[in-house]
């Protein structure tokens, strides 16, 4: 195949597929296997420093925020990012978390550009910045599910978002087109957070799947959080939902109001008076480090961030749900 | 009859709104593209079938979304699968429009949503990124850029191509491989609506907005536009387009 363009952003995470395959073998159960645990135990086993990690789908909508904050709570730092995110990942970069990132997009959505993420890469404390589409991204961890090396598509082509990539252009070996080549990328942690679980991992969510089925596919290490842990009997009523199946799962939270101040659909709305708190705080960095220090650092666990929010206002938003 | 009064971001809203016929599939994102969209299906366009690129397809927009993944992007809605589902859907040619904006764009229709300034890294101003705009912008069939009008962000050349436009003129999409007969269709902005010439693809003054001369525009474009002899002038908004926009699109009053 002959390559016309190579992007000149640097491969931040290896493609061995080989590899990958042997870890399947040997590093994950292939039996039902009790996976229960506590934001504390899932994230001090599974990420570590200058680990590369990924979260689904994103700030406000059914996004694993207890395990997020964890992540901040624990210090886990120089990570290496696959960035698609809201809330979540500017928790990360306002707390210096962050090293390297694949981005697609970052930012505060009908709030405009995410502060943290302009302090961090114009200081350039964000080390280095590789450019991605949305699809672009995904079609990555996709490539990763299929267990092949790159998936060739048809975006990006043309552009200075392939420029600052790590894609490649290529002549196609059947048809002569150019076609743009999507490198796989293997994650070492993914966490999604779904609407139920069982003890074993098997996974169901309801409503848009997002990317949480090729993200689930393409992580070493997958931790989920799941709003409520249903008996495996559940489960086998409905097997047709069950998006992730056990065997791709290390680690099950228990975390309701997980996605909180984001919204998790047909359960709660999300908290827009606490998603501009963030908004508003994390403008400089002492209101982003005051903020962390009341929500995150300030409390021991997601049981006490809940008290802290307080009740009332989760069933506030628990009512606020707008239905089918 | 009195002139209703609005805002222009109220007018942008209404005439991207009439862009989008009815019957068709449209990429939506989020903001203005959400409101146009609601506003066309309550108006004009009722079988408006509105794809989210987080998986929500053929949503009965009945209140206005605020996050491209959120439950409101598939309300009673046709689909609900996921961002493979959406890219992929368009890769293959079934969606037919596209919306767009971003902090520059240039005559070719080319967009800059990553950084601002003339590094990569580390930039003068880091952007959120492409997200889906750069899929959006390569695979629906036509595109249509939301944009406000001013110098600063209608630029001769653009910081960086996130999302392509005609790229370097006629052919350029082509030479690149991206699927033929693709790219910008409209810019709407606070002043006018364009388009591109069919043989330049450079862009050229289509219509000039309520109360708005052709000196304004071309004083608040940064670089040459095509004007040609017969310029159309953009109606205002009615009442009951802006009855609809402030009663049942946006009542919450997020954006207007």
């Amino acid at each position: 195949m002959r390559i016309l363009e190579s992007g000149m952003g640097e491969l931040l995470q290896p493609i061995d597929l080989d590899e990958f395959r042997e870890w399947n073998r040997e590093k994950k159960a292939h039996g039902l296997v009790d996976k229960l645990m506590t934001e504390q135990e899932a994230i001090s086993r599974f990420v570590y420093d200058g680990c590369y990690i990924g979260t689904e789908l994103y700030g406000t909508v059914r996004c694993p925020m207890s395990l997020a904050r964890e992540v901040v709570r624990q210090g886990k730092k120089d990570l290496r990012v696959a960035g698609q995110g809201v809330l979540e990942l500017d928790l990360w970069l306002g707390a210096h978390l962050v090293k390297t990132l694949d981005i697609t997009y970052i930012g505060l959505e009908v709030y405009g550009t995410s502060n943290c993420l302009r302090r961090e890469v114009e200081s350039g404390r964000v080390e280095k910045v590789v450019e991605w589409s949305n699809g672009g991204i995904t079609w990555r961890f996709k490539a990763t599910s299929m267990g092949v090396p790159f998936i060739p598509v048809r975006s990006m082509l043309g552009t200075d978002t392939l420029r600052y990539s790590a894609a490649k252009v290529a002549e196609c070996p059947f048809t002569g087109m150019k076609v743009c080549l999507i490198p796989a990328l293997i994650l070492d942690v993914g966490l999604i957070h779904v609407h139920r679980a069982d003890r074993y991992g098997n996974a169901q969510i309801e409503g848009i799947s997002g990317f949480a089925f090729e993200l689930a596919r393409a992580s070493k290490r997958l931790i989920i959080s799941a709003e409520e842990i249903v008996d495996t009997e559940e489960i086998r009523r409905y097997p047709d939902r069950t998006i992730i199946p056990y065997y791709l799962v290390d680690a099950v939270v228990h975390a309701p109001f997980g996605s909180y101040p984001g919204e998790m659909v047909y359960m709660y709305e999300r908290d827009e008076e606490a998603i501009r708190e963030w908004v508003e705080a994390s403008k400089t960095e002492e209101g982003t480090q005051a903020y962390l220090n009341k929500y995150v650092y300030g409390v021991a666990n997601h049981q006490e961030y809940l008290e802290l929010v307080g009740w009332e206002r989760l069933e506030r938003v628990k009512a606020a749900v707008e239905g089918r | 009859m009195a002139t209703p009064d609005y805002n222009p971001t109220e007018l942008m809203i209404c005439l991207a709104a009439r862009q989008i016929p009815d019957g068709v599939t449209a990429f939506i994102g989020t903001g203005i593209p959400m409101l146009a969209a609601s506003l066309a299906q309550k108006m004009h366009a009722p079988n408006l079938i509105p794809v989210f690129e987080f998986g929500g397809t053929g949503a009965i927009l009945k209140r206005l979304p605020r996050a491209v993944g959120e439950g409101r992007t598939f309300y009673r809605g046709l689909v609900a699968s996921g961002i493979c589902d959406t890219m992929e859907t368009a890769a293959r040619g079934f969606v037919d429009y596209g919306f767009l904006g971003g902090a520059q764009v240039d005559p070719y229709g080319n967009l800059n949503s990553t950084i601002i300034g003339p590094r990569h890294h580390p930039p003068k101003v880091r952007l959120p990124g492409s997200g889906g705009a750069n899929d959006v912008g390569s695979l629906c069939w036509r595109t249509i850029i939301i944009i406000r009008h001013d110098k600063l962000r209608f630029v001769p050349k653009v910081d960086f191509i996130t999302t392509p436009g005609y790229l370097t003129g006629p052919g350029a999409r082509e030479a690149a491989g991206l699927p033929p007969g693709t790219g910008p269709y409209r810019v709407v902005s606070t002043l006018a609506i364009l388009d591109f010439d069919e043989e330049t693809k450079w862009m050229r003054l289509l219509a000039t907005n309520p109360g708005v001369t052709v000196e304004q525009v071309i004083e608040n474009t940064g670089f040459e536009l095509i004007i040609p002899e017969h310029v159309g002038q953009n109606e205002p908004p009615t009442e009951e387009e802006l009855r609809i926009l402030r009663e049942e699109v946006d009542p919450e009053r997020f954006y207007i």
